[in-house]
């Protein structure tokens, strides 16, 4: 398989931990521009997968490139958020002694040193971007409350905010939708769906109701490796699919 | 810019009322000490220009400890370490100044070498007989310690209780060190018997008073810079590795050098407070590395309330001020009374005097606010709402957090 035309490209990644294999001869491609589901039952290996993507996590074998180009196992976390890709955790974690407002400045792309970052002045440019962000996340009336204050869905919202800030090239989002309303996880897709357009996506969810509004290539992880793929008809239609879902 | 920041709120206007009693301090209480006579009702008597003096010290390092401990979640339980160090660094200066009129009479040995049978200067104090290079190394070596240990802890990403245990190990190691006579620093009798700063008396009233001022000052400065650091975008990027280290690192950030800068400028702020005591108290020994006394600064802090500027301050002058009397009236129990004051701040003050004071203020304007009739209130700029998160933005709430 070629790696060029490829955003993230994964073959053969295996990852132990105490001899648990978490991955395991994991190979995935997604190509640029692409939004990729991955659902897959607990202990399947997604958020290890985005651990090993996103420099938290050192594969066991296997060859890990962003962009075609960039082998993601040589760099950190910081490194690999500054090369353009962005993370949402499965918790979501935003600055709660912040404000929307700071928590996404914090984010915004731009140099990540301390001296520049101690005597910094926030520009029009600054401004402009971060209240198209607001805009997009739908919080712009929220700009001045605190993270701590947020409800559990508008924090989601927000995360995904400050990865916009980044620009990333690539965002990685792990479960969304976990805890949201109905109402909260239409506004979502609808979200994710927007996003998409200008960015490759991968988004990890159970909620196999938001992954069918998605309505994008699905697949399936089980037991650290790719067990299905193609779309969510087609997977959800799979025989050992359904047999890992359901049990044996 | 700068003096409109500094009343755009609340908080800001807070320091601002800090900076100008510690600088109206600095000045009248010298003049009350020195030109009025000692009858007179508003004489403040040396002893306490020395004791003060000396609080004010602990308040600077407190202060120090609170950018750390209260800004960025990391609990040195070794700040005591950088506060001896410039102590040192100082005490190293007013040894050489003392020249032939020691005991031994001898115009470049120290009278503890002499006593040692040492025949040449040591390398490192070389230069300590003049002024500046004391007061370089006040600040480079506590400093540079913190550069070097934060370093290697940060970037092998030790956090919470672990980094704790360290910072501790690290003040027991130099008091063991400075405990030996070989290493030159005087063994465990320290240095002493301190005669001239730059060339006035250290026992003068007038030199005590110049020193109370300088700490006063170094005091209002330290706040100064505190403020200006935390009301950065390096200042809010502390606070969010404080809350939630993993999100910074995965937004392109670094946490280890945002700690790294921050330890840094602390430990250069506990050795300037240190370089003020040691005039004023008159001598520095090994026992200044004490981890009892690194821990003795982190309950002025909790107990002033950490996450806020003033608050540590507050914290220092109080505990200290009652260690005074305690010691007076009962010595023998002040450890259990310190002890409990901890426990006690912990359970019943978590964030500590002034956090716990703006905690109520803004319970009570929002409880008077939710008492008025919606349309008699202002406009909807201050609804109680927002005006809970206000205050619990310049508090320093949501409740500190300590690093992972």
């Amino acid at each position: 398989m070629s790696k060029s035309g490829t955003i993230l490209y994964l073959d053969g990644v295996s990852v132990s931990f105490d001899g648990f294999r978490a991955i395991n001869n994991l190979s995935l491609v997604l190509d640029r521009g692409e939004m990729r589901a991955i659902i897959g039952p607990n202990g399947a290996g997604k958020t290890t997968m985005m651990d090993i993507v996103t420099g938290k996590t050192k594969p066991d074998s296997g060859e890990v490139y962003f962009n075609g180009e960039i082998d993601l196992t040589r760099h950190d976390e910081a490194d690999i958020a500054m090369m353009g890709i962005g993370r949402k955790f499965q918790k979501p974690t935003v600055f709660e002694s912040h404000t929307v407002e700071d928590n996404l400045m914090l984010s915004l792309k731009g140099p990540r040193s301390i001296f520049p970052a101690l005597f910094h002045r926030k520009t029009a440019d600054e401004v402009r971007r971060i209240d198209d962000i607001l805009g997009i996340i739908r919080l712009g009336d929220k700009r001045h409350m605190l993270g701590a204050n947020l409800s559990h869905g508008q924090k989601q919202w927000l995360e995904i905010g400050m990865l916009l800030a980044q620009d990333p090239k690539l965002l990685l989002v792990d479960e969304p939708v976990a805890g949201m309303t109905d109402a909260e996880t239409e506004e979502t897709a609808r979200l994710l769906k927007d996003i998409a357009k200008t960015h490759s996506v991968i988004v990890v969810e159970h909620d196999m109701h938001f992954v069918r509004e998605l309505g994008v290539k699905v697949t399936c992880l089980h037991e650290g490796s790719v067990l299905s793929e193609g779309t969510l008809d087609f997977v959800s239609a799979d025989d050992r699919v359904v047999e890992v879902y359901l049990g044996r | 810019m700068i003096t409109r920041r500094f009343f755009a709120n609340g908080a800001d206007r807070r320091i601002f009322i800090t900076i100008g009693l510690l600088l109206g301090v600095a000045v009248l209480v010298p003049i009350l000490n020195i030109a009025l006579p000692p009858d007179s009702a508003f004489h403040v008597p040396s002893y306490m220009v020395a004791l003060v003096g000396k609080y004010l010290c602990f308040a600077l390092l407190a202060l120090a400890l609170d950018l750390v401990w209260g800004y960025c979640g990391i609990l040195s339980l070794g700040h005591g370490a950088f506060f001896a160090l410039g102590g040192y660094a100082m005490g190293m200066y007013l040894m050489r100044q003392i020249g032939d009129r020691g005991v031994y009479g001898n115009p470049i040995l120290p009278d503890f070498m002499v006593f040692l049978n040492w025949k040449e200067l040591p390398w490192f104090w070389y230069g300590f007989d003049q002024f500046w290079f004391a007061v370089i190394m006040v600040m480079l070596v506590p400093g540079l310690l913190a550069f070097i240990f934060g370093w290697f802890a940060f970037r092998s990403r030790v956090t919470g209780v672990y980094l704790s245990i360290i910072t501790q190990a690290m003040t027991y190691a130099l008091l063991l060190a400075f405990f030996r006579n070989d290493m030159g620093f005087g063994g465990n009798n320290g240095l002493t018997d301190f005669k001239d700063i730059l060339g006035f008396n250290v026992q003068a009233n007038t030199t005590r008073s110049a020193i109370f001022a300088a700490s006063a000052v170094a005091l209002a400065l330290g706040v100064f810079i505190t403020w200006a650091i935390i009301n950065s975008k390096y200042g809010k990027l502390l606070i969010a590795v404080r809350d939630a280290e993993s999100r910074t690192r995965f937004i392109g950030w670094r946490p280890e050098n945002v700690k790294l800068f921050a330890f840094t400028v602390s430990a250069v702020m506990a050795g300037i407070a240190g370089a003020l005591y040691v005039p004023q108290v008159g001598i520095i020994n090994p026992g200044e590395f004490a981890p009892a006394n690194s821990i003795e600064v982190v309950i002025w802090t909790a107990v002033g309330g950490r996450g806020t500027i003033v608050g540590p301050i507050v914290g220092a002058l109080l505990v200290n001020a009652g260690k005074s009397w305690f010691t007076g009236v009962l010595p023998e129990y002040w450890l259990f009374a310190l002890g409990g004051l901890f426990i006690a701040t912990t359970l019943f003050l978590p964030r500590g005097v002034i956090g716990m004071w703006d905690h109520w203020m803004a319970t009570y304007r929002e409880r008077k606010a939710a008492a008025l009739p919606p349309s008699a209130g202002t406009p909807a700029a201050t609804t109680p709402q927002q005006r809970e998160w206000q205050a619990s933005a310049t508090g320093g709430a949501p409740e500190p957090q300590p690093a992972e």
